[in-house]
């Protein structure tokens, strides 16, 4: 049962991509882009993850996604594909080959497959998953969460000095 | 299992049917409250009181004939009632509105949907993707009104958004969960969290209502100067359905107030559903008299509301709520 | 996982009850398409240009702010979750992330990108 709704959720990611990156109208890609955050929410909550599955749509589909449809707008969209690249089947290709040979040596050699977490299924059913993701959070990995904060800040700052003139 | 699961589909079926007859009958109750705040009668025809005026609304509403302009594109122009429509509904999968149970061949179960422990986040979440209908319907339309209109209520949407999310951090933090069911239990024996924070529940009513587009928030649909806002270019159901997604997430909106804010299903004595109902029913009339009693705001004052007023309130009742809670314990 | 089983099938019963009242109808309206009909409402003119041009940055930029403001909320809420057993580490930790995004949202104000007119 379970296996099937992974199958399920993981086709629809897959295929949700493929038409995502295959489409011309950019706003139709964001369209496919959503059906992919679905998915993929789903398959983290089979995970285990709900946090992480209810930010994956509160964050990338409610609100950075939200980004680039308006980003789309400001540009003109009828302008069939924004930049014109030469030979970029080729670099493509290469490109996606060489990042595809990287993140399979990545795994290997940090062997994260199959390696087991600190927290049991029983600990999550007790405290439930947002009140061990924040106490992991905000106890071992204090630093990572204030340097977010500065990312932010400086995002921020970037973003205004980008759209406003003065 | 299979008895679990034919269960939960019907669970689901009368959520949907009592949501879609609120509905209706929300429309019934706007147009007659309106009309005698205005000292006018309302709808008085169609069955005693008008009360058979939904129905009819509905019926006509699917036999009219289906425009599609043919500037649009279709198949968004298609999805993005839907975009609206499903979000809204489907937040209720997680509204606990009783504590009663029924035992079905020995075993208890609970009479709403599901209780998930991110339920508070997954409403949020949902509410989120609601603007996909606003934005979509309005570039699909390929009208100008439609355009201008997405594109006011989308910024709107997403400013009000943080500001409501803010609000809802001091409840978490008193009841030290984002399960909608414990949120309510967390109220059961003591104040309902309106008391300790009366602030966050201000700031979550005014982001709420400006949230489902409501009058005085209503700018997408500001009839006098947009026409009708993002919906311009729709007819038929396909119109009626952002009708549908915008009452159904005015009853989103006031489910999570009351189990938030106002006890949920908590009640001093009686049947828990009851007191929800209620609860939700005194919101609504609130939304109705805001909408006979005020002006629309100008679209800076609505964005001066939201960032310069309502979040620097939100965040300053998020710091100085954590402090009394820890000086407390 | 059985909490979601019943969101999945909301989601979906959701979605075919949209797609049955769309279609529902067909039967019965009545269908007579005509040039002007099916022409995009422009004040009764025909219309003159396509309407999807170039908008206003500042909706790019309350987009922006907006990316940034939910991420923040989105930490804020584990963190208040897990308030009661982080202590008083917890809660110096959040005010630190709260000042230093008062500071952003302070630039952003004297910059007048929270302004409209």
């Amino acid at each position: 049962m379970e296996q099937l709704g992974f199958y399920i959720l993981a086709f629809l990611a897959i295929i949700s991509s493929i038409f995502m990156i295959t489409r011309e109208n950019p706003v139709h890609s964001a369209l496919w882009m959503l059906l992919t955050f679905f998915s993929v929410a789903g398959i983290f909550v089979q995970l285990n993850a709900e946090f992480i599955a209810a930010i994956q749509v509160l964050v990338y589909a409610g609100a950075i996604l939200v980004l680039y449809l308006f980003v789309v707008m400001l540009l003109n969209p009828k302008s069939k594909g924004f930049i014109r690249i030469p030979f970029r089947y080729v670099l493509g290709i290469v490109a996606s080959f060489v990042i595809f040979v990287q993140v399979l040596l990545t795994l290997q050699s940090a062997n994260v497959i199959g390696k087991a977490g600190v927290y049991t299924q029983e600990a999550y059913k007790q405290y439930g998953n947002v009140k061990l993701f924040g106490y992991e959070l905000f106890s071992n990995y204090l630093v990572p969460f204030e340097v977010v904060s500065i990312m932010l800040l400086v995002a921020m700052i970037g973003a205004i000095v980008l759209a406003k003139k003065d | 299992m299979l008895v679990e699961l034919i269960f939960v589909v019907i669970k689901i079926l009368v959520v949907i049917t009592v949501l879609l007859l609120g509905v209706a009958y929300m429309t019934w109750l706007e147009r007659k409250v309106i009309g005698h705040m205005q000292v006018r009668l309302g709808p008085t025809h169609v069955g005693w009181k008008g009360l058979l005026q939904p129905i009819a609304d509905g019926l006509k509403l699917v036999a009219k004939e289906d425009i599609i302009p043919t500037m649009v594109d279709k198949p968004v122009y298609i999805i993005a009632p839907l975009l609206s429509l499903i979000p809204a509904l489907s937040a209720f999968a997680v509204i606990p509105f009783t504590n009663a149970t029924v035992n079905l061949f020995g075993t208890e179960y609970h009479l709403y949907i599901t209780d998930v422990n991110i339920g508070l986040l997954y409403v949020l979440a949902l509410s989120s993707v609601g603007t996909y209908g606003i934005i979509m319907s309005g570039w699909a339309s390929n009208s100008k009104y439609a355009l201008l209109g997405s594109l006011r209520s989308s910024a709107q949407v997403i400013s009000y958004e943080t500001a409501m999310g803010l609000s809802l951090i001091g409840p978490v933090l008193l009841a030290g969960t984002v399960s909608l069911k414990g949120i309510t239990e967390a109220q059961a024996n003591g104040f309902w969290f309106i008391v300790p924070q009366f602030v966050a529940f201000v700031v979550y009513l005014i982001s709420a209502i400006a949230e489902t587009n409501r009058a005085p928030f209503d700018l997408p649909e500001a009839e006098t100067e947009l026409v009708a806002g993002f919906h311009v270019e729709y007819s038929s159901m396909k119109f009626a359905m952002f009708f549908l997604a915008e009452y159904a997430n005015m009853y989103v909106v006031s489910s999570i107030a009351t189990i938030v804010f106002l006890g949920g299903w908590n009640g001093p004595f009686g049947p828990s559903f009851i007191w929800f109902i209620l609860k939700i029913v005194a919101l609504m009339f609130f939304y109705l008299w805001l909408r006979a009693t005020l002006p629309r705001l100008r679209f800076d004052q609505l964005m001066t509301l939201g960032w310069k007023i309502l979040i620097p309130i939100a965040l300053v009742n998020v710091v100085v709520t954590s402090i009394v809670l820890y000086a407390i314990n | 996982m059985s909490g979601y089983l019943p969101i999945a099938l909301m989601l979906v019963i959701a979605a075919l009850i949209g797609l049955i009242s769309i279609s529902v109808g067909f039967l019965i309206r009545p269908r007579k398409p005509e040039k002007v009909k099916l022409s995009v409402y422009e004040c009764g003119m025909p219309e003159f240009s396509d309407a999807r041009q170039r908008y206003n940055v500042r909706f790019y930029v309350i987009a922006m702010l907006f990316v940034i403001f939910d991420v923040e909320t989105v930490f804020l809420f584990p963190w208040a979750v897990s308030f009661d057993v982080l202590g008083l580490f917890g809660l110096i930790e959040m005010i630190v992330f709260i000042i230093i995004l008062v500071f952003g949202y302070f630039y952003a104000w004297k910059k007048g990108a929270l302004e409209w007119a």
